[in-house]
């Protein structure tokens, strides 16, 4: 109810806005943003990359922006106002906006389209990710020298693969440093509810926790830690004001670089559909600096940050075993290949829980 | 015993800002007028109460700012559908969505901003009394606030002639004008205090909560509000008791899921919402009959002059 009449209400405003709009010669670039952009999370950073674009390309192009669109069908109508206002590039910057932006790309294929985290492609529509999981590999070993007692804490947004595998990073890289570190895994089911995800860090942190790590986007968590004197792990921005003496380090979503590539190539007319899904070497992110720890811990950190830039350290490097002791199929020659990472449904050894659905 | 003192203390703080917000509709709906508002009252309360805070350095001012904006929001209500008798439920959720629009406006300045969260109370002695202690003698004003306010909103309720009338305003508001009260000006003074108490509550936020503003903070408390004056049947010691019931689940299942329970997170999440809906099915069940709704709740009155 709350969600349909929201979308009706931006529905009305876009309306608005895109009458305004005029300037015809330029490209026409369009975004759609889960969140509100002042989150300090994953739309903060989305639209930065925006801003960079708009920084670097802002004479040939313009841009326009929705915010707090709902995932599933509702987006599919913000979808198709972006189109009908002209948009000739659209940016849908959310997991589930996959299905939504699919059928709007299959009705009006002279538009390309760019959707982010997802896996279904059509030759008007590319998909773009971060391996991220290679900055949760870094923070599981920074989280395992930093530990007292020996269990880390997660705040888990849905128990999709992207979270697993970046669960099961951490673990492993945790577990080469103490073989018998805990995680305690928390899922909020939201990706963003600030008072859940405080109340989240409390209950992990009552528990035992004394390192927390989230995979939801607002800095409640970090803000708890911080109160409670314990150590965390930003998310997608920046968190470090919110735990001046709690930050570890954070991964950054840096989109700037590939929106300023992908809209190039659409003025040039080279533009075709592609998956694209880099990591450190790549740039899709970064890490914050490494704060609040020791400097042999932050040596060991920016060694393994530059062993996995050079492609000389793989996180998930097998043997990889899962929870029922067996070891996973190695598609990848000495790593897992890309479709089982991006598929992860499993939980590595180790981890004392059970993997919600399985 | 500390784990518990600690869930026990986790409870309290999830559960105030519903318990205050809840208490304003309460006494809104108990007038005859439903203001589906709610949650764009608190969020903008939540932005003004930051905002107060921020600027002045003093917790007490913000969560006045927060009281004042939710108040404003309300009048806003009550000019449309008590002054122009506008549909109240369209009123309301156009309310919402004013109010989260508005709140990101305001807050835009502040995003990102840090306070110093409300101080808890302290008194040497008692509050060091091992898992009661804290609980009782070592809460944020914000927690001890609520208590009262639901007291207070029992006391006027059942045990003044304000209201008795505020409610026979709610039952019947023809008959409440034949007697001569004022029907409208009653109910605006209620939804005014629906509004107060939804700012204070979304400003309770900010300021005690997560001490920081964030666009959409509020996440559907409002909403969560809204169903357990529902679940309480419109009366405030039941009130009570769901806020802090919803609130203890969703707290233990955070918990749970910590101790790897083992039962799927997504069912867990669910679970405070299907233990309100249990508990108002039992209710239901076990009242003799007949609705305990206000009986004039959401319909429009236009005095004859």
């Amino acid at each position: 109810m709350r969600k349909s009449f929201l979308a009706l209400a931006t529905g009305l405003l876009l309306a608005g806005t895109l009458s305004a709009a005029s300037a015809a010669d330029k490209l026409k670039v369009g975004f759609i943003y889960l969140g509100p952009i002042g989150d300090l999370g994953w739309t903060y950073q989305h639209d930065l990359g925006r801003q960079a674009l708009v920084k670097e390309l802002g004479d040939k192009i313009e841009t326009t922006y929705l915010e707090n669109v709902p995932e599933g069908p509702d987006a599919e109508r913000s979808i198709e106002q972006l189109v009908r206002a002209g948009n000739k590039l659209i940016f849908t910057t959310s997991f589930g906006y996959m299905d939504p932006t699919l059928k709007v790309a299959k009705k009006y294929p002279n538009v390309h389209f760019e959707h982010a985290t997802g896996y279904k492609r059509n030759p008007n529509m590319s998909t773009y990710s971060a391996k991220w999981y290679q900055g949760r590999y870094i923070q599981g070993l920074i989280a395992a020298k930093m530990s007292k007692s020996g269990v880390l804490g997660y705040i888990g947004s849905f128990p999709i693969p992207e979270v697993v595998s970046g669960i099961n990073a951490t673990m492993l890289a945790a577990q080469s440093i103490n073989p018998n570190i805990k995680v305690k895994i928390i899922w909020a089911n939201t990706w963003f509810d600030p008072g859940k995800e405080a109340d989240a860090a409390k209950a992990l942190i009552d528990q035992g926790a004394d390192v927390i790590m989230q995979h939801t986007d607002s800095p409640a968590a970090m803000q708890i830690a911080s109160e409670r004197g314990k150590l965390a792990f930003g998310q997608d921005s920046e968190m470090i004001k919110f735990g001046p003496k709690t930050q570890l380090t954070s991964i950054l979503d840096t989109w700037g670089p590939y929106y300023i590539e992908r809209v190039k190539a659409e003025l040039a007319g080279t533009w075709k559909s592609e998956d694209s899904w880099g990591g450190l070497d790549s740039h899709m992110f970064a890490m914050a600096p490494y704060t609040n720890m020791p400097d042999e811990v932050k040596k060991m950190a920016e060694d393994a940050q530059a062993a996995i830039t050079a492609g000389k350290l793989h996180p998930f490097k097998c043997p990889i075993v899962g929870q029922d002791g067996k070891p996973v199929e190695c598609k990848g020659g000495d790593h897992l290949d890309d479709g089982q990472i991006l598929g992860m449904n499993f939980y590595v050894k180790g981890i004392d829980d059970k993997l919600p659905g399985k | 015993m500390e784990l518990v003192e600690a869930i026990i203390l986790a409870v309290l703080a999830a559960s105030t800002p519903l318990l205050i917000a809840a208490t304003g509709e309460l006494v809104t709906e108990r007038s005859g007028v439903l203001n589906l508002g709610v949650e764009g009252m608190m969020i903008v309360g939540a932005a003004c109460g930051f905002a107060g805070a921020w600027l002045t350095g003093s917790i007490l001012i913000g969560a006045l700012f927060g009281i004042v904006a939710g108040t404003m929001m309300s009048l806003i209500f009550a000019l449309m559908a008590l002054g122009l008798a506008v549909n109240q439920v369209a009123t309301g959720l156009a309310l919402t969505i004013l109010g989260v629009g508005l709140s990101g406006l305001i807050g835009a300045g502040f995003v990102g901003e840090r306070i110093t969260p409300a101080v808890h109370l302290f008194i040497p002695g008692l509050t060091d009394i091992p898992l009661v202690g804290r609980v009782l003698f070592g809460e944020d004003g914000f927690v001890y606030v609520s208590i009262a306010l639901v007291v207070g909103v029992w006391w006027f309720l059942y045990r003044t002639r304000a209201g008795l009338v505020l409610r026979a305003c709610g039952d019947n508001h023809v008959s409440a004008h034949a007697l001569g009260y004022p029907v409208l000006r009653i109910r605006t003074f209620a939804v005014m205090f629906g509004g107060a108490c939804a700012g204070l509550a979304g400003a309770y936020l900010p300021l005690a909560y997560t001490p920081f503003f964030i666009p959409g903070m509020t996440a559907g408390r409002g909403w969560i509000a809204l169903a357990l004056v529902v679940f309480s049947s419109w009366r405030p010691g039941r009130l009570v008791v769901g806020a802090y019931l919803f609130g203890a689940v969703t707290i233990l299942q955070l918990h749970a899921q910590g101790w790897g329970v083992g039962i799927p997170s997504q069912f867990m999440s669910a679970l405070p919402y299907l233990a309100t809906v249990i508990v108002l099915v039992l209710l239901s069940r076990a009242r003799s009959g007949g609705s305990t709704a206000p009986a004039a709740l959401g319909t429009v009155f236009v005095p004859d002059r």
